[in-house]
């Protein structure tokens, strides 16, 4: 009796999770629109299957088992010395393991594939970005097209983008839920981050460690278009009348909350590598370049 | 004179806050007013604050993990409440730094203060119960740990109405919370209640480690040890090898802050990702710190609601050794995204993978104990179910974030949240809960409440699925963890439902206060005459309930590993002694309560900057330890007469009963005490 209400009462609410997960396109992990998402979706998919093999069985036994030997079921077997069993513990250490072995095959593997540090197999040329983690906003630079924008990028779909990522501040993470893999962005330090998109869309770019006060707002928008699209993009912002120049970085240093996007036709030399190399040099002061 | 110290540092202005404040001082004086008014300080100072006692010692602990629980669940409703909230143009009802200082204070307490005090304070009740000891190794030690980590809740306790509590995350995430960017007091409150407590949990871990190797009766060898006793031995070595690591990576941080330095600062030569390795080579033995009492009482529970013995004992032993093991070679996997080669990356998420087959073997002991046996749906038994079913999906969701390349797109959102609450709230918690109706005759000498309790279970299931299931969701939608406020309207029905959940939550923690009041109302009828309400297989249920203070007249002798069923098929179980001797019994000693005070008042001076305080009160405990170390009347003995009185109380109490009970024979002698 009890043991029924308990096993509807969960197993409804397992249903409903499973129907909610399922359904719908606002799950971005289960709807990527790039090939390391995609990747992503894939081997989470793969992993939950294999471990079913295990859990299932746990499940029902879980279930069975208490309804099977209450204690007002007098028909039912009591063997109450009964402890051991070789049979069982061959079967219950081997078959996890061997799903283990499984899963670590196909981590060993999909860990090299997907590392974020490797560049996206393609015939298109790569397009760089260089991404800066700011109180409490993004500063992008485009090298190659000497623009950056804050809060904003745009790139051309079916060419992978290479970001190169550093923070002016406290650890972030850098990441595009549809488009997969995250990286921290770490002052003085670069890392990587190789993503693609195949659908041109406007997907939401965020700041995922948490980083302070305004934590909740650092996020930006990833915009993939056409590759004529993008170069319209690029030439209209090369066409704004700010540039990033070292004081207008040092305005953008400052905290603030909530920015909104902005454009910059120009770009320091070497602004990217200028902002790592101010945490390496030993006599930077953290407070002297903050204040 | 007061360091940084202010009238300003009270935040007046805040309404919350100084609810919160003004309910807390309430309490308290209340508390204190009802033990002026039945004139009780006297008795509390003689029988509580200075006892050695490890039973009372346990009690304190669990006490104090049950208001921390409280308290932590306060913030937790409070985060549910504004996330339900603020979205949109809407943005809740608390700014961003408070509801950062809520989600820290949350999980500091749930650890430190809710989840450590309750399963030391299990370990206390039960372990020298079941090994036939006296006590503890070092009873007057155990004083102190528990005084240290009473203090530490006060000093998070005392941030709500003096300064601030820390913003920077329950794991303190360096450079956030260094001077630069974490200039207040809270990340020194944080760092100060960590330092203090730990040493307590330090101390508590060398205590059990020793008491467990040194004290067992004779005849129980390692493999005749009950396996709680093997969870706390587990647990105990993990906080001596995983503690010290805190603590240093605490003083490294301490030193950026107060005194310049550069461990982990942006620039200097500083590096943040030492910081957050250190912080998980202790984070993650700290995760089976946590869990693996709680695995114990799970086997404790199930063995003696099945009527059967534990399947499996020699592979659960191995099991939990291998789980201890393998939670030193995994903290990797906290940071999987901090850049990390794929070498490192997939040799972690490996490592993390093996960690499922000791924990999936425990499972299915579990689910063979049931078969063919005759299982009693007691309370106890519940949350055992609710746990062994909730946990599966915990372990499913653990092993796709041990996955790397699926941890990438999991990492710092919902998901994470979803999965570590899956682990610890069934995993964790439902275990402590488990031991605390099964062994609360053991302690009060009366049963706490079926029907209130089994309530209390389904609202915490019920509201533990409604309210963490949507994370999991949320996870898949990308939404990060720790976020005040955010836009995206799809994230919103589900946060709602999550509030809902932790109103259910809330219910069940009702339920449970309403349980205890209900428990000590109808003490005379629920009482445990026979010591063994259960039916019992391990020696703690030989003896009386509640349990008398020199615990065992006799040292028992072992001969089984269920020891208590052994000597009940032998008929050796209610023998009553030919004669009785002296014990040898510790005193009691204020010098735990006192270093307390010190400890709380250096803490309080070290993050206010008085320095004065902090070198006197620094002193004054060193010079407790040194005064403590160089007494000599530390113990007394318990006369045979006063014991045999208790004992043929007891007796007397067991002839009521329906209990068979033997005469011993004439020549029967007490095996050597220890």
């Amino acid at each position: 009796m009890i043991a029924r209400k308990y096993v509807s009462s969960i197993s409804k609410l397992l249903t409903l999770c499973a129907v909610t997960l399922l359904s719908g396109c606002h799950m971005a992990l289960l709807d990527p629109k790039g090939p390391i998402g995609a990747q992503e979706k894939w081997l989470i998919i793969l992993s939950f299957a294999v471990m079913m093999i295990v859990v299932i069985p746990v499940f029902l036994m879980a279930f069975y088992f208490p309804w099977k030997y209450r204690a007002s079921n007098k028909n039912a077997e009591y063997k109450p010395k009964w402890s051991h069993s070789n049979k069982i513990e061959v079967v219950i250490w081997s078959v996890p393991a061997l799903i283990i072995v499984v899963l670590s095959y196909v981590v060993w593997t999909s860990t090299h594939e997907l590392s974020p540090f490797r560049p996206l197999a393609s015939k298109q040329k790569p397009i760089t970005i260089e991404a800066v983690a700011l109180d409490w906003k993004w500063l992008f630079i485009y090298p190659d097209q000497h623009i950056a924008t804050v809060n904003h990028i745009e790139f051309p779909t079916g060419v992978p983008v290479n970001f190169r990522i550093t923070s002016d501040t406290v650890m972030t993470s850098f990441f595009i839920p549809r488009l997969g893999s995250q990286i921290y962005a770490m002052a003085g330090m670069q890392t990587e981050d190789h993503l693609q998109a195949d659908e041109p869309g406007v997907y939401t770019g965020r700041n995922s460690q948490f980083s302070g006060r305004g934590f909740s707002s650092m996020d930006f928008k990833a915009v993939a278009t056409s590759r004529e699209q993008f170069q319209r993009w690029v030439a209209r912002v090369k066409q704004t009348r700010t540039k990033l120049d070292l004081a207008t970085l040092k305005r953008l240093e400052k905290p603030s909350e909530g920015d909104s996007a902005s454009y910059y036709s120009d770009v320091v030399p070497h602004l990217f590598d200028r902002i790592i190399k101010k945490y390496m040099s030993a006599d930077t002061n953290p407070k002297k370049t903050h204040a | 004179m007061l360091g940084k110290l202010t009238l300003s540092a009270i935040p007046y202005d805040n309404p919350i806050i100084m609810g919160a404040v003004a309910f807390s001082l309430l309490v308290a004086f209340g508390i204190a007013a009802a033990i002026t008014y039945y004139g009780k300080w006297g008795y509390l100072w003689r029988e509580w604050l200075t006892s050695v006692d490890h039973k009372k010692i346990g009690v304190m602990y669990i006490i104090l993990a049950l208001v921390m629980l409280l308290r932590g669940f306060a913030d937790a409703i409070m985060m549910r409440a504004q996330q339900a909230f603020s979205f949109g143009a809407s943005h809740g009802y608390l700014p961003a730094q408070h509801f950062d200082q809520i989600f820290t204070a949350h999980g500091t307490i749930m650890i430190f203060f809710m989840a450590m005090p309750f399963l030391v304070g299990l370990m206390n009740i039960v372990v020298p119960l079941q090994i036939g000891a006296r006590d503890v190794a070092f009873p007057a030690l155990n004083s102190i740990s528990l005084w240290l980590t009473v203090v530490s809740a006060m000093l998070v306790m005392v941030s709500l109405g003096v300064g601030e509590f820390s913003q920077g995350g329950w794991t303190g995430y360096p450079p956030l919370t260094e001077l630069h960017f974490s200039p207040g007091s809270g990340v020194d409150y944080w760092i100060w209640a960590l330092q203090i407590s730990g040493v307590g949990t330090t101390l508590t871990g060398l205590n059990f480690l020793i008491t467990i190797l040194k004290m067992r009766a004779p005849g129980m060898t390692p493999m005749k040890m009950p396996v709680f006793t093997w969870a706390a031995l587990c647990t105990s070595i993990l906080i001596v090898l995983a503690f010290p690591a805190l603590t240093a990576t605490l003083a490294m941080l301490t030193l950026d802050r107060y005194a310049g330095m550069h461990f982990f600062t942006n620039a200097m030569g500083g590096n943040m990702m030492l910081y957050t390795n250190l912080l998980w080579v202790w984070g993650h033995p700290e995760v089976y710190i946590l869990i693996i009492p709680a695995f114990g009482v799970f086997s404790e529970v199930v063995a003696t609601f099945s009527g059967k013995r534990l399947f499996g004992y020699k592979s659960m032993v191995y099991a939990t050794m291998a789980i201890a093991f393998l939670s030193f070679t995994v903290w990797l996997h906290h940071f999987f995204t901090m850049g990390a080669g794929p070498d490192v990356n997939a040799f972690f998420g490996i490592t993390t993978m093996i960690i499922a087959v000791p924990t999936g073997v425990k499972v299915f002991n579990w689910l063979f104990t049931m078969y063919k046996g005759r299982v009693r749906f007691n309370q106890a038994m519940y949350w055992t179910l609710g746990f062994i079913v909730t946990f599966v999906i915990g372990g499913v969701s653990g092993v796709l974030l041990a996955i790397p390349g699926a941890d990438f797109v999991f990492h710092n959102s919902e998901f994470l949240i979803a999965h570590f609450h899956n682990m610890l709230i069934p995993g964790a918690l439902f275990g402590y809960f488990a031991g605390y109706t099964y062994w609360f005759p053991k302690a009060f000498g009366f049963r706490l409440n079926e029907k209130w309790g089994k309530r209390a279970f389904w609202a915490w299931l019920t509201g533990f699925y409604v309210a963490f299931m949507p994370l999991y969701v949320l996870g898949f939608m990308g939404m990060p963890r720790r976020m005040y406020h955010y836009a995206n309207p799809a994230w919103h029905p589900y946060l709602e439902v999550a509030a809902v959940g932790a109103a259910i939550v809330l219910l069940g923690i009702a339920f449970q206060v309403v349980q205890l009041i209900v428990s000590i109302k109808e003490r005379h009828e629920t009482r445990d005459l026979t010591g063994d309400p259960w039916d019992g297989r391990t020696l703690e249920w030989a003896i009386a309930s509640p349990a008398p203070f020199y615990n065992f007249a006799h040292t028992p002798e072992i001969h089984d590993l269920d020891a208590l069923t052994d000597m009940k098929e032998r008929g050796t179980v209610y023998q009553r002694p030919a004669k009785y001797e002296d014990i040898h019994m510790p005193k009691n000693t204020g010098v735990g309560f006192i270093m307390g005070i010190f400890a709380f008042a250096f803490g309080f001076a070290m993050i206010w900057h008085i320095w004065w305080l902090a070198i006197a009160s620094a002193l004054a405990t060193v010079a407790s330890v040194i005064a403590r170390a160089t007494t000599e009347d530390v113990d007394y003995y318990v006369p045979a007469s006063q014991v045999e009185r208790m004992e043929n109380r007891r007796y007397r109490q067991l002839d009521s009963t329906s209990v068979v009970q033997v005469e011993g024979p004439d020549d029967w002698e007490p095996a050597a005490s220890a």
